[in-house]
């Protein structure tokens, strides 16, 4: 989409146009998204810095309510019986410094063994030349549009019956081999890589391996890194298919542990402050990612749309 | 379960143009980089499909083997009032989602895209889509619980009565669709915010020379222009939006009395709640069907849409 008219000469016929959206009220209304956005993300802190208890007396307070560290401490396993009791929270056998040991497990055995295995799929459909090649993409395109629950039920029986259901690889097996999105994204990339490189390695005598190795794979980095970690973000939200098939204390993801903690109500409500501080302690990761990565995911989002 | 991309998927380039190589092919090459995906594909999506559509056709609880009883399933769904006020429902759900959700998004790209570039505003609004469906379930759950959330507080302090956002079956299935209004707000106003920029500003040129008033040049330019980045935010937002289960499974669970119990949640009850996997499967071909009918209306209106760009 090149344009041959100058931005300056753009803004200047804009000025001239009958506004009806001024600059203010524009940036009124943007303020107020971003206020929106964030504003349940300070709750949240806010709440489980909070003493469960004396937080009920104060609902409208801006600020914790008896500041503690509590929540943390109990959701992570690491407050006495008696201190949780005197804060008003939940005693139940909750470790999500367990569940947060299972999610980063499953979800890099997934990431790492997905976007690994999908990109040799994706080469194989981009570099090489076979017979039914784009008859086979096809049909992969399909598992794309196969909505998630269709296969649920049936994976669910599969991996019971492989006696794996409670395990970590019970959990990402279904994901590990392949991800029709993944190979669909990579596909892309690996078209627009300069063939003149591949030509030249296959005239050295270089195998497909090497060259898909060490000329391909180093060219799309980049692509891949953000796939792996939009892929893992992914995985680590999941809630559905783990809370089938994690279900024991070894197994249980943390989206799956927010899920049981909510249902237990010690006092008549939720441990509200320990709710939030679990919750934080799911969301934290992604927190890190988007502050390393926001640039890249926001880039690839955008691109997804239009192309 | 990777079939509900985080982010959505580039348009097909059709067939790659690869310059064919005199002799022979490298079948023998392809299969072995692709035979682990072609592993997966086989025995998690295919297996499954097929198996999924067998179990249909059954009975089957888990602990016996599976019967044949035919379109039973079917048959009984039909009859059932449970399902249909689960279609209703997740309907409503949908609806309320996808309206607003994409005019909120509509006018907050147009507003990003004339005032400010800044990638900072941009990754702050896209955070709640990478934040977890249940996470933000929760927070929403305690912001608008019923004697303690900070809106019922708030409206309690100025007078006004407490909404049952979650409790009331009046107000619940529309409050879990604003839940996640908020949570896909950014990542559908990102993929109009790229629509808007790939419109050409020498468009704009030209309707500001002939003196078009800012609506005019919305409605006759900016919105056509748009269409085909509409269409397929659509396409994607609706599919996904039919499948809602997460928001609902961690906060009201279907209720109250069945007024959230979508499609989805209702094959989840079904199936592990009652092990009545026959009659599930059922409900999930069903389901297969209405999106893959909804996918094909939608990528229809999507390419008479993609005419417009290129005229």
């Amino acid at each position: 989409m090149a344009t041959t008219t100058l931005p300056s000469t753009v803004q200047s016929s804009h000025d001239r146009r009958r506004r009806f959206i001024t600059r203010p009220l524009g940036w009124v209304t943007i303020g107020l998204v971003v206020f929106a956005t964030l504003f349940p993300f300070y709750w949240m802190l806010r709440t489980a810095l909070s003493n469960n208890r004396a937080m009920f007396s104060e609902p409208l307070s801006l600020l914790p309510v008896e500041p503690t560290l509590g929540p943390f401490q109990r959701v992570l396993g690491l407050q006495s019986t008696a201190d949780a009791l005197a804060e008003g929270g939940s005693v139940g056998a909750i470790n999500f410094t367990q569940y947060l040991v299972n999610s980063v497990i499953v979800c890099t055995i997934i990431t790492v063994a997905q976007v690994m295995l999908s990109s040799m799929a994706a080469y194989a459909f981009a570099l090489l030349e076979w017979r039914g090649r784009d008859v086979v993409f096809g049909i992969f395109l399909v598992a794309l549009l196969v909505p998630g629950m269709f296969t649920l039920l049936p994976n669910f029986l599969l991996v019971r019956e492989l006696g794996l259901l409670n395990t970590y690889i019970g959990i990402a097996l279904p994901a590990m081999f392949f991800s029709p999105f993944v190979v669909f994204f990579l596909r892309q990339f690996f078209l627009g890589v300069n063939r003149s490189f591949i030509e030249a390695a296959t005239i050295d005598g270089a195998s497909q391996w090497r060259i898909f190795s060490r000329i391909v794979l180093p060219i799309v980095m980049p692509q891949i890194i953000t796939i792996g970690i939009l892929q893992f973000i992914f995985y680590w939200n999941d809630y559905l298919w783990p809370l089938l098939v994690g279900q024991t204390e070894e197994s249980t993801l943390l989206t799956v542990g927010l899920g049981v903690f909510r249902s237990q109500t010690p006092q008549g409500s939720p441990d509200w402050a320990g709710l939030m501080a679990g919750s934080l302690v799911a969301a934290v990761p992604i927190f890190i990612l988007v502050l390393v990565f926001g640039r890249r995911i926001v880039g690839s989002i955008q691109s997804s749309g239009v192309k | 379960m990777a079939t509900t991309p985080l982010t959505t998927v580039p348009q097909a380039t059709g067939p790659a143009r690869t310059k064919r190589r005199p002799g022979r092919g490298q079948l023998g090459t392809a299969m072995l980089f692709l035979s682990p995906a072609l592993l997966g594909f086989l025995v998690f999506f295919a297996w499954p499909a097929v198996r999924g559509l067998y179990l249909s056709f059954t009975d089957y609880n888990l602990l016996s083997e599976p019967t044949w009883v035919g379109l039973e399933n079917y048959a009984a769904i039909v009859d059932d009032p449970v399902f249909w006020n689960s279609m209703g429902v997740t309907l409503q759900y949908v609806a309320i989602n996808i309206v607003v959700q994409t005019l909120v998004a509509l006018l907050l790209a147009v507003l990003l895209h004339r005032f400010t570039r800044s990638m900072l505003i941009r990754g702050v609004v896209m955070l709640p889509y990478l934040i977890a469906n249940v996470v933000v379930a929760l927070v929403w759950y305690w912001l608008a619980d019923y004697n303690l959330g900070l809106i019922n507080s708030g409206l309690d302090a100025i007078g006004i009565t407490r909404i049952g956002f979650f409790g009331d079956e009046q107000y619940a299935m529309t409050t879990i669709a604003l839940v996640n209004v908020w949570r896909h707000l950014g990542y559908t106003t990102l993929l109009i915010f790229a629509g808007l920029q790939a419109i050409p500003h020498d468009v704009y040129e030209a309707a500001a020379v002939d003196g078009a008033g800012e609506w005019r040049v919305f409605r006759s330019i900016t919105l056509p222009l748009l269409r085909p980045v509409l269409a397929f935010v659509l396409v994607v937002t609706v599919v996904g939006s039919f499948q809602i289960f997460d928001t609902i499974a961690v906060t009201t669970q279907g209720g109250p009395v069945d007024s959230t119990n979508a499609i989805t949640y209702y094959i989840y009850d079904r199936a592990f709640a009652r092990f009545d996997f026959g009659y599930a499967s059922a409900l999930s071909v069903i389901l297969m069907f209405i999106l893959a009918v909804i996918a094909l209306v939608q990528m229809r209106a999507f390419r008479a849409g993609q005419s417009d760009l290129e005229r």
